[in-house]
């Protein structure tokens, strides 16, 4: 148990100062790491607190928040096929922080971005719950999914291809994808509170959602208020996905991957699993941005089509290994 | 700033003389459709007298249009081969990125169509300019044109000395290299290009990491249109910014640097005065 938070942790702070050292500025590692303590005044200094360490510190909040959403959802819904970016939450989110830059009031006022985003992924996390009921069904919930999904995708292509921006209709790409180029520490600050905030809920899920395995009724005789921990869900859910889309667009299967790799682990325990997924998702999203960074440095490739790369085989086998079980 | 200006009072009386044939035409066409931003100011420029029917729509917008005042007197399309084939010009002009769909269409229709390349250097203005004079049947209109426009630019070129490093920085963090008219308009205006220390003789994603540590002596970056885009957001990071303050600061005008028109000596005198600045500075 503690092994295997000190093997994540170690893991995770290793990756940490990799995306810190590489980039497409050949910078040797020493004397980047220097320039991020030392300010010199230099080209260094500002490249490494103004590019790389935003964009490292982004990916770890966001990793983070898209892990511990899915562990959070599978554990509510006791399904493994549970992610936001799959349920439509993250297309929602998109959806939310797309009009609020398009209608302009992203630019006037403070903290509307990440909360606009938070109000499309409230939307998308209230429908899939209400569609695919209390004990969501694998089917109800992939096609309430499916439907969110390509209505928040269709809103979101439509709001930019209204836009008069000759930019905007090319930003479909970065809105349904994800990436974390070029982004800075102004990001880092309308991400962050929502996303602390979110974590913080999500946590104080872990004791009921551990009851909640027993079955509701058990749960609700050991003083879990379901209705509660549901609204805790709902919530904190939006508020991480919502602020993460909110900078670095929509990223998927992170909530499916990490869970299902991480579930064994801590003995298929869901409250365990939560911190585990979020240690896990940060980890994951550090190699995925690691990668687009090394594999294609010039052509900006989104980090959701390598987390769809991996993700998506591993949905295909648990759809299935869950028709085998006959659900 | 030098504004360029057409030297019309010769250019009129060249332009009375209608000569053919010209493009497998019998006589000069008489009621043109031109369908791309940059063919709409070039034909606008060399067509004579109720000769030029109708322009693109962009050619109305003073963003990406150096003669958006001048477009009005024309009708706008859309660029659609139906609208166009329902003015039924006899002649239609289009730039080499015009949907190839569209000019296929019209020919099948029976509308002659002539496609312009794209201009990628100052000499291709010339010959751009030339080419609409015998597509028009105006060849003296644009020689008149071809010659304001040379010795305008042999002033700037007699005057480049330093040469200090400017980067071109658009949306996305896309630059353009020397073989761009972009870059050439830079050289023209006596800079030297990072994108090309770079690696990007054309044009391509700069990250901003490389960026930041070419350090540049000027950056030119695009004005941020008003409706927001995340693309232009770029333009705005903390890095960009701080390139801003800490060495010239120049913007880039699409009006006058995207099309291979003679407006391009608005973006050279633009940035040559940005170069004089900083050679002012002592650096």
């Amino acid at each position: 148990m503690t092994r295997l938070m000190a093997v994540l942790t170690a893991l995770l702070a290793l990756l940490f100062s990799a995306a810190l050292v590489l980039g497409p500025a050949d910078i040797g590692p020493v004397e980047s790491l220097r320039a991020l303590v030392v300010d010199n005044g230099g080209a260094l200094t500002l490249v490494m607190r103004e590019i790389r360490l935003p964009r490292a510190i982004l990916a770890v909040l966001i990793g983070a928040s898209l892990g511990m959403a899915g562990a959070a959802m599978q554990g509510y819904l006791r399904n493994p096929l549970a992610d936001p970016g799959l349920i439509g939450v993250s297309g929602s989110a998109a959806f939310g922080a797309v009009l609020s830059i398009q209608t302009g009031v992203a630019a006037t006022v403070a903290f509307a971005l990440p909360l606009s985003a938070l109000t499309g992924a409230l939307v998308g996390v209230f429908l899939v719950l209400s569609l695919a009921g209390p004990r969501g069904s694998s089917l109800t919930l992939i096609l309430a999914g499916i439907a969110i999904s390509a209505l928040a995708a269709a809103l979101t292509s439509l709001t930019l291809n209204l836009s008069p921006n000759p930019f905007a209709a090319s930003e479909i790409v970065f809105w349904m994808m994800g990436s974390l180029a070029d982004r800075s520490m102004t990001h880092v600050w309308i991400a962050w509170p929502l996303i602390a905030l979110g974590g913080v809920l999500l946590a104080s899920l872990a004791r009921g959602l551990d009851a909640l395995t027993l079955g509701e009724d058990a749960a609700e005789a050991m003083g879990i208020s379901l209705k509660r921990l549901r609204l805790t869900l709902v919530f904190g859910t939006a508020a991480v996905v919502g602020a993460s889309t909110a900078v670095a667009g929509a990223i998927g299967f992170i909530g499916l991957v990490v869970p299902h790799i991480l579930r064994p682990f801590v003995g298929a325990k869901p409250g365990q699993l939560l911190w585990a997924s979020a240690l896990g998702g940060a980890i994951m999203l550090l190699v995925a941005d690691i990668a687009v960074r090394v594999v294609l440095p010039s052509r900006d490739l989104k980090l959701g089509v390598l987390t769809a790369l991996v993700g998506a085989p591993l949905f295909l086998h648990l759809i299935y290994k869950t028709r085998k079980e006959g659900l | 700033m030098r504004v360029f200006v057409l030297n019309f009072k010769s250019i009129v009386i060249a332009g009375l003389v209608a000569t053919g044939p010209v493009m497998g035409l019998a006589e000069a066409p008489k009621r043109v459709v031109s369908v791309n931003l940059c063919t709409d100011q070039l034909a606008m420029l060399v067509a004579g007298p109720a000769q030029l029917y109708s322009v693109s729509e962009l050619a109305f917008d003073p963003r990406g249009s150096a003669m958006a005042e001048q477009a009005k007197t024309y009708v706008p399309n859309g660029g659609f081969a139906e609208e166009i084939y329902l003015m039924q010009p006899d002649l239609v002009i289009a730039g080499s990125f015009s949907t190839p769909a569209t000019t296929a269409m019209l020919r099948r229709l029976g509308v002659p169509v002539v496609v312009f390349d794209y201009a990628s250097s100052l000499a291709d203005i010339r010959d751009r300019l030339l080419q609409m004079g015998d597509v028009l049947g105006q060849p003296e209109r644009a020689q008149m044109i071809v010659a304001d426009f040379d010795a305008q630019l042999a002033a700037f070129q007699a005057e480049a000395t330093t040469n200090p490093r400017a980067a071109l920085y658009q949306a996305n963090g896309y630059t353009s290299g020397d073989s761009t008219l972009a870059g050439q308009i830079l050289i023209a205006a006596g800079f030297e290009n990072i994108a090309t220390e770079a690696g990007f003789p054309y044009g391509g994603f700069l990250p901003l990491e490389v960026l930041a540590m070419s350090q540049p002596d000027a950056i030119i970056t695009s004005n941020p249109d008003a409706a927001r885009s995340r693309a232009e957001e770029i333009l705005s990071h903390p890095v960009v910014e701080a390139l801003r303050e800490t060495t010239g600061a120049g913007w880039f005008s699409d009006r006058d640097w995207v099309c291979g028109t003679p407006f391009v000596l608005n973006a050279i005198a633009a940035t040559a005065k940005l170069r004089r600045q900083l050679e002012g500075d002592g650096s």
